[in-house]
């Protein structure tokens, strides 16, 4: 354990536990550092765990890994991919550098959470040193469990702020074979909206489903996986239910979704912020946002927006509560992460003040310990 | 005002039970082999009412037990002989079916299968599917995050429910998550989902809905013995392909699904093999062919396909009719529900045919083989002196063969009263103790479905919470 002015590394559990043992500022968790706002804060110590990693754990046979929670999500991406496995739900910011630990503690998924789920869908154990220096497992190592409380969900976008993760297992699944992926132009936001809503609830087995503000309307995606002779009747398919579309080669596949795992959105001097949503709720929320100037892309059929903000921490906050639509600021200026509507204290507190009573943690909102 | 007192403003008399033969089918549920006498049943026809009777309780410090149609097989819905029953089969209204948000609100005394039934029209369904789903209700399924035949490739319960608002044990009303499919902040719907009980009620549960696969191909292969069913599966998930469905039954399991509903097994098989692709038309054809050749390889002794729905439906008959099916072949049985490692299935089985003639007890087994999810049946005669014994600690054998193989003691009944005993093979002091704290910290008084999940908890019947523990010691909590 070494300690550098605000910032102490860990490279191994005892580590972490002894880190947060000690007096000092409220600590906050970094692994690769893609998503400053959950990593840093004013008066707030870093525990740097880009040391604390590896895989110690997979058999493909099982379709289950286990890594330490500084583990990088392309270290985790090789490792798969080599027995033809990959995590679903394609994890944010993986060129540049996020780990499995900042991926779960920051509860992002990407687009390709439309097939089968999110990051709370495939963590299926965790190890965790709460506020009181205690080494906590939750979970197991197979992929159906329900013994004990659900702590792997409860540590899932818990924001460093109930706990660090030290030790993580996910279940993964077979790769598909072959992508492709079709684009098609809407008049309208709207329309685009209520276009990834019909397709969502048609039986076909979406990779994602995105869509964006084009120059001219709207831009919709839709990425199918699978066998790769099963590929083009489900192609042509999919283009009789989307008129003026057009099939991207496979490198224009590969680009377009390895820079919506980016996140490139807007500049980097806007904030980054997740929101949740539905489809329904775009029209309103989409026609705010870009008065305000800000750049937006919706994953999932709607469900997932990011939205590179140009303004005030404060004005999105407000923007999105009016909606009551719940978001979280990945980077940029935010002395708390949680904007719009908040989660619910009266169960959120209790357990914050179980896992951490002498706030080893910052607080989740102000004045809220 | 007394308890009784204020629950007769609260009730009518026909819906506030008292006499011992109104209470006694409140006293057990499908753990048949624990019973107790709640002081009352009460039938709530409206959240406003589970709402009031929760605070009552947490008011005049009687734990209370919520129970839906009662199904559970880890003793989840047991009643505590001074407590009382909330029973939330009047609350059986789907609120909402949205199907182009695809969602469905519902009360937690709906049946699972009326969900799919109400999402049928709009070509969605309700993905989570435990046997008992013709009559067990969701608000169940989310207390114990009921699995199925299907968790494989849709998960178990907790994966989709995207909103609860739920009464806490002291009264208080929630709202968490929403519609999306996304979460903000800490997943504490997840949380919820699975937590026995011991949070409070779900009042209402918003359940995501799927569009109906497109195409189902449902293959039954038979073999000569478990061990190479067992590799099959093991072939199967080496190929790359993810079904939907991958179930075994061994021999007697067989027997006993002919012998009740005429599933069309192979008689004298040692096992059956169930696997289900399903999906987008042009995909699952393509898997098919490749499931095909795979499956030649395995040395099956017969490979036969569902050719319709009608023939697909029968093979689930068997398959989900299995329990009560080998209820047929002895009085009395216990269900366990342990997981290992798919790689382990093998040398566990063959442990457990071994411990079976040890102890001279059948044990039937169906399993989710590819969840590595075991159902053995532990078939006893209760009325033989001793049998209920030796067949209490032949499940507690397997429950320790499935923890030393890096498993779990539940897949999908949860620990209930029956398997709390074995939670501390299987976690920490100090993981027990923070799930102990986090209960306490949301119910100090241990007031819902006490005496469920966490082991050393104040035995069921007595009242013996009135300790302080360590959070009320530090003066974290106090009591109101």
């Amino acid at each position: 354990m070494s300690a550098i002015r605000n910032i102490i590394s860990a490279t191994t559990i005892e580590e972490v536990q002894a880190a947060v043992s000690m007096i000092g500022p409220p600590l906050l968790a970094r692994g690769g550092g893609t998503k400053p706002a959950l990593s840093q804060a004013d008066g707030v110590g870093t525990l740097d765990l880009s040391g604390l990693r590896g895989i110690s754990e997979y058999d493909p046979g099982e379709y289950t890994f286990t890594a330490y929670a500084g583990t990088p999500l392309a270290v985790v991406r090789h490792a798969l991919a080599e027995h033809g496995q990959y995590l679903p739900f394609d994890p944010p910011l993986a060129d540049a550098g996020a780990t499995l630990g900042g991926t779960i503690a920051a509860g992002v998924s990407g687009a390709g959470r439309m097939r089968y789920g999110g990051v709370r869908d495939f963590l299926i154990g965790v190890r965790f040193v709460d506020g009181q220096g205690r080494l906590v497992r939750g979970g197991g190592k197979v992929v159906k469990n329900a013994a004990g409380f659900d702590l792997p969900k409860l540590m899932t976008g818990s924001l460093g702020r109930l706990g660090v993760l030290v030790e993580v297992s996910f279940k993964v699944f077979p790769a598909p074979a072959a992508y492709a992926t079709v684009a098609a132009t809407l008049p309208t936001m709207a329309e685009a909206a209520r276009m990834v809503q019909q397709l969502a609830a048609a039986p076909v087995d979406w990779e994602a489903l995105d869509i964006a503000p084009a120059p001219k309307g709207a831009t919709l995606w839709a990425r199918l996986g699978g066998l790769k002779q099963a590929l083009p009747p489900r192609v042509a398919r999919v283009q009789e239910l989307l008129e003026d579309s057009r099939l991207l080669t496979p490198a224009e596949d590969e680009a377009l979704w390895r820079r919506i795992n980016a996140l490139d959105f807007g500049n980097a001097a806007d904030m980054l912020v997740k929101a949740a949503l539905t489809a329904r709720d775009i029209p309103a929320l989409d026609a705010a946002l870009a008065a305000a100037g800000a750049v937006r892309h919706y994953s999932a059929a709607g469900n997932l927006a990011w939205i590179a903000w140009p303004g005030s921490a404060h004005d999105l906050d407000r923007l999105l509560a009016g909606q009551r639509l719940p978001g979280l600021t990945l980077r940029g200026a935010a002395a708390f992460p949680l904007v719009g509507r908040r989660p619910a204290a009266a169960f959120l507190q209790p357990v914050k003040q179980t896992l951490d009573p002498a706030g080893r943690f910052p607080a989740f909102e102000q004045d809220a310990d | 005002m007394s308890f009784s007192t204020a629950l007769e403003s609260l009730y009518p008399p026909a819906r506030l039970l008292r006499e011992p033969a109104q209470l006694a089918p409140y006293e057990s549920d499908a753990l048949t082999a624990f019973r107790s006498r709640p002081r009352a049943v009460v039938l709530p026809e409206s959240s406003d009412e589970v709402i009031e009777t929760v605070r009552l309780c947490h008011l005049h410090d009687v734990p209370f037990v919520a129970r839906g149609s009662g199904t559970s097989l880890s003793g989840g819905s047991l009643p505590i002989a001074d407590g009382i029953v909330i029973a939330l089969n009047r609350l059986n209204r789907i609120l909402r079916l949205d199907p182009d948000a695809r969602i469905a609100v519902v009360e937690p005394g709906v049946v699972n299968l009326h969900v799919t039934h109400a999402a049928a029209p709009y070509g969605l369904y309700y993905a989570p599917d435990p046997s008992s789903q013709p009559i067990c209700t969701i608000g169940g399924n989310v207390a114990f995050n009921s699995g199925g035949a299907h968790c494989l490739k849709y998960g178990m319960t907790a994966n989709h429910v995207l909103g609860i608002k739920a009464v806490l044990p002291n009264g208080a009303v929630i709202e968490l998550g929403g519609e999306s499919l996304e979460p903000v902040g800490p997943d504490l719907t997840g949380f919820f989902v699975g937590s026995e009980g011991l949070f409070g009620i779900a009042l209402e549960i918003t359940l995501r809905l799927l569009p109906r696969p497109e195409q189902v191909r449902t293959v039954l292969a038979s073999y000569h013995s478990l061990a190479a069913a067992g590799d099959a599966v093991a072939a199967v998930v080496a190929s790359g392909l993810l079904p939907a469905a991958l179930e075994i039954m061994d021999k007697l399991a067989i027997e006993a699904a002919e012998m009740s509903v005429n599933a069309g097994y192979p008689r004298g098989a040692a096992a059956v093999l169930i696997v289900e692709l399903e999906g987008e038309a042009g995909s699952v054809d393509a898997e098919f062919a490749r499931l095909q050749q795979v499956m030649e390889q395995t040395g099956a002794d017969e490979v036969r396909l569902a050719e319709d729905d009608a023939a697909r439906a029968r093979i689930w008959k068997g398959r989900k009719g299995a329990f009560s099916a080998v209820g047929r072949l002895s009085p009395d049985y216990i269900v366990q529900d342990g997981v290992v490692p798919r790689s382990r299935l093998g040398e566990t089985l063959a442990r457990i045919d071994e411990l079976s003639a040890t102890y001279d007890i059948r044990v039937a087994n169906v399993f989710h083989a590819g969840d590595g999810n075991l159902h053995p049946l532990i078939l006893y005669d209760g009325r033989k002196p001793g049998e209920l014994e030796r067949a209490e600690e032949l499940a507690g054998e397997i429950l320790t063969l499935c923890i030393d193989a890096g498993g779990s003691i539940t897949g999908e009944h949860g620990v209930g009263m029956e398997k709390r005993a074995y939670m501390p093979r299987m976690f920490t002091p100090v993981d027990l103790d923070v799930m102990r704290e986090l209960r306490w910290a949301v119910d100090p008084d241990e007031l819902a479905n006490r005496g469920k999940m966490l082991p050393g908890d104040s035995p069921e019947g007595s009242s013996a919470s009135r300790h302080p523990h360590p959070l009320e010691r530090q003066g974290i909590i106090s009591r109101v």
